[in-house]
């Protein structure tokens, strides 16, 4: 809740002092200068669609106030500014006990509290000897968890049935209650133990949440190194080579498979339910019987890939065909073409642009289809490397793992694009 | 070519049917350019795709060269309104479409190609694809691809239908010179009065339910033009029997519309 806040509010800022900067400045440095640009001319802004570009400089601070969240609230020392993290360092309270002859006595416990991954110890405070029964005790605590203090074990008569702690910092406590105390709460366990957890703060635990630092190294780290014995190299080009198979096949399937559909009026028929029928099912909903049909491995999941890409390559073929103006197929009959003349030349080609579109489609869909596969088995792969690093609960890993699946999926997306206007540059031009 | 007693009927779904066409008979000479004008429904693009051989009629034969049509073949060529063009080729490649099907090997096509793109005045956009052109040069490339296949018969639907009204007026110059150079039989259909006074030598007109030919006239517009190229379009449009021939002619379809409402519009 308070991180959506604080997103709102950093959203609102943000358009705000845009707003404020271009209007003072750039329009004096930089619009006057487009104002021969025909959009600048608009008086008409609000409802006409093609006037709205995205603002690039949105799409930064978007990206980077995002990256400042992440920061902020995971302690990064890439950013001046965090939120307050948990408490370490030394603290101390105290409490009382009443023991089997009805006698009441008070002892300190210091506490110290410090990170998982620094070394440190109890605090080295001398305990004397003191009079009464309650002793003074030390406390170590990693930040973020809790500890015990074993009060009947080091009080004289702990063992007693009758003993019992009954305040904490003068104030009154009993079992499962609890007192908040300088830097942390302490409360009564069930068996009647002290526990004594520390303040939080607002930031996040490394294991929930890394900060984006370790995240970067951990990248460099596993690019140099691997992730348990596999090069990242070979994890996403296993992904990317299973991706690219059951593609390859779907397409090799999928698109005379849509031609005969759209030329045919039997293979229509035939096929019409078939297509229909499996079209909706998403492929993951299949892997239950891939697993059982193929088995785990490399057969099993290039078999979901290709069942993912058929149908859509096949339906894009289809209406490919069906999409073709029918002058243009008159227009070849008449000039002498014959019927596999006419397939040749005129539908094929015709049919390039709606097949791109559906290859963009297959090649999110299978890439998304592949990581979820791995997830469930696999030897190599990107999704395996995350799923195994969460086994661990590696966080670091399985967020660097999940920033590399979106930026790839986003460059196979991209490729597909730049190709899709290298060979069909009449696309939406007829 | 000889249309002999053409009828088309159309089973419609609901049981009935509509006679699209009905006894047709039609003596077309070669090197006619006969224009065809009618009100929406008169069947006139029925009777152009029964000439292409798109449709087979229910009744009635076409012949050519004393041959009967029984499908669309290169000998009887075809212009449509637009989107006609393979978008995925080049000007060049669209124009020898026809020869290439046919084997012919394209350096032996190239230079007709020119002498074509020089024909309809598309000089220079040889290697451009064709949908970086305007709808008139993309309707000029139309024709050349129509002419390299050198067909006996030219069909026209609605050629220039989709044209502003400026770039039709050059384009029925650029249709009567290319009749007068080569000599083809054309047969075109148009909506619109004046286009088809202009460019018939013989006018057909329409008349719906059934699709008949309701009037013929025999036309000396087009024939100024064969007879003398430098005459200007615009001052044939001026000329008094062309205009009375446009008013009575428009007054006709005028009827016939009203007689399809049922009602005095």
């Amino acid at each position: 809740m308070l991180i959506l806040a604080l997103y709102i509010v950093m959203f609102v800022l943000a358009y705000i002092s845009y707003k404020f900067v271009s209007g003072k400045y750039l329009s004096g440095l930089f619009l006057q200068k487009n104002i021969h640009n025909y959009n600048e001319r608009k008086t008409v802004t609000f409802g006409d669609e093609s006037s709205v570009k995205p603002n690039r400089i949105a799409s930064i601070l978007s990206i980077a106030t995002l990256f400042f969240i992440w920061a902020a609230f995971t302690g990064s020392k890439l950013v001046p500014l965090h939120v307050p993290g948990p408490f370490t360092g030394e603290t101390s309270f105290t409490y009382s006990a009443q023991n089997a002859k009805n006698e009441i006595d008070q002892a300190t416990v210091f506490v110290r509290v410090g990170h998982r991954d620094e070394s440190f110890k109890k605090p080295d405070i001398e305990i004397k000897d003191e009079l009464g029964f309650a002793k003074n005790d030390t406390l170590k605590v990693v930040a973020w968890r809790s500890a015990l203090v074993r009060v009947q074990k080091n009080d004289e008569g702990g063992k007693d049935k009758a003993y019992r702690v009954t305040k904490v910092n003068n104030q009154l406590i009993s079992e499962s209650q609890s007192v908040k105390v300088k830097n942390g709460v302490v409360s009564i366990t069930s068996k009647g133990s002290l526990s004594f957890v520390p303040e939080k703060g607002w930031q996040m635990e490394p294991i929930w949440l890394p900060a984006p630092e370790n995240v970067f190294s951990r990248l460099i780290e596993i690019s140099q190194n691997g992730y348990q014995n596999i090069s990242l190299t070979e994890n996403i080009g296993w992904s990317l080579l299973r991706v690219l198979a059951g593609f390859l096949l779907g397409s090799l399937v999928g698109i005379p498979l849509g031609y005969a559909m759209g030329l045919n009026s039997w293979f229509r028929g035939w096929f019409d339910p078939i297509v229909e029928f499996m079209r909706p099912i998403p492929p993951l909903a299949l892997i239950p019987l891939i697993i059982i049909w193929f088995g785990i491995w490399e057969t099993g999941k290039i078999s979901l890939l290709f069942l993912a890409a058929l149908w859509i390559m096949t339906i894009a073929a289809r209406a490919g065909v069906s999409g073709v103006n029918i002058s243009k197929v008159h227009a070849a009959y008449s000039l002498g073409a014959s019927k596999f003349q006419v397939l040749i030349h005129v539908i094929m080609p015709n049919s390039l642009p709606d097949i791109f579109t559906g290859a963009r489609v297959a090649m999110g869909v299978c890439w998304g289809t592949v990581v979820a596969a791995e997830l469930v088995a696999a030897e190599k792969g990107a999704g395996k490397m995350i799923i195994s690093a969460s086994k661990f609960q590696q966080t670091d890993v399985v967020i660097m793992g999940i920033i590399l699946i979106g930026v790839i999926g986003y460059g196979i997306d991209v490729l597909m694009r730049m190709a899709e206007k290298k060979l069909v540059p009449w696309k939406g031009k007829s | 070519m000889h249309l002999n007693n053409l009828s088309m009927t159309f089973d419609l779904p609901d049981g009935s049917s509509v006679e699209a066409l009905k006894n047709v008979s039609l003596d077309i000479k070669k090197g006619e350019l006969i224009s065809v004008l009618g009100p929406s429904g008169c069947g006139k693009s029925t009777l152009l795709n029964i000439l292409a051989g798109f449709l087979c009629p229910t009744s009635g034969d076409v012949k050519l060269n004393d041959q009967v049509v029984r499908g669309p073949g290169a000998e009887r060529g075809m212009v449509f309104q637009q989107g006609a063009l393979f978008e995925w080729m080049t000007v060049r490649k669209n124009i020898a479409f026809g020869p290439s099907m046919k084997g012919v090997p394209g350096a032996q096509s190239d230079s007709k190609v020119n002498e074509l793109l020089e024909t309809v005045g598309l000089h220079g956009f040889a290697e451009k694809s064709v949908y970086e052109l305007s709808g008139g040069m993309q309707q000029r490339v139309a024709l050349a691809r129509c002419l390299a296949n050198d067909p006996d018969v030219i069909l026209m639907d609605e050629p220039l239908g989709a044209l502003d009204a400026l770039t039709r007026e050059k384009m029925q110059g650029l249709i009567l010179r290319l009749w007068q150079e080569t000599g083809k039989t054309i047969i075109l259909i148009t909506h619109s009065v004046e286009e088809a006074l202009l460019l018939g030598e013989r006018l057909l007109v329409m008349a719906p339910r059934p699709g008949h030919i309701h009037k013929e006239y025999k036309l000396p517009f087009a024939d100024c033009v064969r007879s003398n190229s430098d005459i200007n379009l615009r001052d044939i449009k001026k000329r008094s029997d062309f205009v009375d021939k446009r008013e009575e002619i428009l007054a006709m379809i005028w009827n016939m519309e009203e007689d399809i409402m049922g009602t005095n519009i």
